[in-house]
């Protein structure tokens, strides 16, 4: 038993959380009221090969591995939910599909670009009226000689405006019901292929979240995602990467929380001292300390077991079930601790709040995620 | 031309605010993650610069424990072209005149370099006299706290040091050395690559045996300097409040100022 990072993960560590105290810290909280993320910070982390970090430099990665790209993806959240998620969406979603499922020649059409940061990638799965049924999307792509003909909407995609590739599930094939769905790339621009205006959301509102209209749009037969039907299938197992990525979102998050929550109660005099002499904070602060922890355990567990090729789809679930909702119950108690300051936009932890509450929600619900670990009980 | 650009770094302790030991009178490092010393970033990224923009190749010497050999690969992340480690049990507890005398081996070995560039200073020891020990031992001309390199060709470098009150310019025939001040550039940040590519690379570790350095000039045996006492200074006292109007307080604080002589 080791639990000590290595000197290569120490040091990506270290690089990322320096590029996020120059490049981030100072701006997350502008880039929320802007509704957006500058091209400036993606040429920085294309500089530091952070879109490749755990792909293999055949394909234009760094060739580290997924523990890596997990502790990346905790210290952007730790500044920005929002460049976290934009973050975690392509490399774990969009990029990972093609890494995992592309031909090769798929794979250096695709990856390559991806993983070199000169191309964002989205995954759209989810439709209006298939959230958590993944099974039940409307979404069809019929043969038309050499081509796919593309119909049907996709919701609440991030990075959907600024994905120059994005996989879309479509049923292929309607008579084999669930094993008739397959994954098909849409390049940016393509005929056809419209972007809706992004949503009013509660939170992580510089990260790009929109619907996508498919209306006849063609695509060449050759952009199905490995074999045809196996789209369901694919879609689960990006999803159980996806979401130890969440995990690791959730716990940067809530880390966050905790800094800001013990800065505060240090220098907060009430009663002639600081709260933090007061058992009422210090017991939050305790707790929020042990779940912060726990959340990373548990998301280092479940990205060390995808690492070594073992099972992960229960590890994943809990990591993301239990992170999510330590990162809601931090925020609320961050919110807490600094009383009417932090309903205020003068402290970070509203911001924190807002964010928080979608970690329950995206990549599976926490309920989905209860009924995963139910099934890997064999319920 | 092909140039070799040479930086010594120091790895130290990670905070500025570490805690002494008082009974010993040694820096606690128990639980400091080590880093490169701050200044030698900046030597770093001059280093690397000056590869980039001119050829050649920078290469990256420490001396230290067998750990420094993180902070020699942390250098390689960068964009150093090669690092080697001085290390050997003899070398420990080195003052700053033995480290010269180790490192100046240490160049001689690698069969020298035109231009050597250190940070101004170490965040730990703080004393600024290795780098100019280091030129003495290697009999190089040097100027320290340099702000900008303002020429270099083949055979000569014009650099601007930082003086009290002004730049002074130089002009130094090469071989030299430079020790270089945060002004001189902004130091990047490794890239994901570099760190790679950094933990593939090996770090070839020079001690006694391969410096052929005399035991009498290494490590605590050649080292002069005697440690009395090292303490954390207190606190200066907070400033003080004057009482009053305003009318009051400035009369208070022109005699006060008087009486000090200050004005």
């Amino acid at each position: 038993m080791d639990f000590d990072l290595t000197e290569e993960h120490r040091l990506i560590r270290r690089t990322v959380r320096e590029f996020v105290d120059r490049e981030v810290l100072p701006y997350a909280a502008g880039w929320e009221e802007e509704g957006s993320l500058p091209e400036r910070v993606f040429g920085v982390m294309k500089e530091l090969d952070l879109f490749g970090l755990p792909f293999p430099e055949a394909y234009g990665g760094v060739g580290s591995d997924y523990l890596a790209y997990i502790l990346a993806v905790e210290e952007i959240g730790r500044a920005s939910g929002s460049l976290g998620l934009t973050y975690a969406a392509h490399v774990s979603l969009g990029a990972a599909a093609f890494h995992h499922f592309g031909s090769e020649e798929q794979k250096r059409r695709w990856l390559v670009p991806c993983a070199r940061g000169e191309v964002l990638a989205a995954f759209a799965l989810t439709e209006p009226d298939a959230g958590s049924d993944a099974g039940g999307i409307q979404t069809a792509a019929v043969r038309d000689g050499c081509e796919w003909v593309i119909n049907g909407t996709k919701c609440f995609i991030t990075n959907g405006s600024l994905a120059g590739y994005v996989v879309i599930a479509a049923i292929t094939d309607r008579e084999k019901g669930i094993r008739g769905i397959s994954n098909l790339v849409v390049p940016a621009g393509t005929p056809g292929f419209h972007i809706g205006p992004g949503y009013r959301k509660l939170g992580l509102r510089a990260s790009d979240t929109v619907e996508l209209v498919f209306e006849d749009c063609r695509v060449p037969v050759d952009h199905l995602l490995g074999s045809p039907g196996d789209g369901l299938r694919q879609s689960l197992r990006v999803l159980d990467g996806g979401r130890i990525s969440i995990a690791a979102l959730s716990t940067g998050i809530a880390q966050a929380c905790l800094d800001a929550s013990l800065i505060y109660a240090r220098e907060r005099v009430q009663f002639g001292r600081s709260i933090s002499g007061f058992q009422a904070i210090q017991f939050k602060l305790a707790d929020m300390a042990t779940e912060v922890d726990l959340a990373r355990l548990a998301a280092w567990r479940a990205a060390w077991l995808k690492d070594h090729h073992r099972p992960y789809t229960r590890e994943a679930a809990m990591a993301k079930l239990f992170a999510s909702e330590a990162c809601v119950r931090a925020a609320l108690e961050a919110v807490q601790i600094h009383g009417g300051y932090g309903y205020t936009e003068e402290y970070p932890v509203a911001r924190y709040l807002r964010d928080a509450k979608l970690m329950t929600i995206g990549e599976g619900t926490s309920e989905i995620q209860r009924l995963v670990i139910a099934r890997q009980l064999g319920c | 031309m092909h140039l070799r650009f040479l930086v010594c770094i120091k790895q130290v302790p990670e905070t500025t605010e570490a805690k002494i030991n008082p009974k010993t009178g040694t820096l606690i490092r128990e639980g400091i993650p080590s880093i490169i010393n701050p200044f030698d970033m900046y030597a770093l990224e001059e280093g690397i610069r000056l590869r980039d923009r001119l050829g050649g190749e920078v290469v990256v010497m420490s001396m230290g424990p067998p750990q420094a050999q993180a902070a020699v690969k942390e250098a390689i992340a960068l964009g150093v072209d090669r690092g080697i480690l001085l290390s050997d049990p003899a070398f420990a507890g080195a003052d700053t005149l033995a480290t010269a005398y180790t490192l100046a081996k240490g160049v001689e070995k690698l069969g020298g370099a035109d231009l050597i560039i250190c940070g101004k200073q170490a965040s730990d020891g703080d004393t600024a006299q290795v780098g100019p020990g280091l030129a003495e031992e290697l009999d190089l001309p040097h100027a320290t706290y340099v702000r900008k390199i303002s020429a270099i060709t083949a055979g000569e470098i014009t650099v601007e040091r930082l003086v009290e009150g002004g730049i002074e310019v130089l002009r130094m025939p090469l071989p030299a050395l430079l020790t270089v001040v945060k002004e001189i550039n902004e130091p990047r940040l490794p890239s994901l690559k570099g760190v790679m590519r950094a933990k593939r690379a090996e770090v070839p570790t020079w001690g006694q045996a391969e410096l052929g350095t005399d035991p009498a000039r290494t490590g605590i045996t050649g080292s002069p300097t005697q440690v009395v006492q090292v303490f954390t200074p207190e606190l200066r006292r907070q400033g003080e409040l004057l009482a009053g109007t305003a009318a009051e307080q400035a009369a208070v604080l022109i005699e006060r100022l008087r009486a000090a002589a200050m004005i």
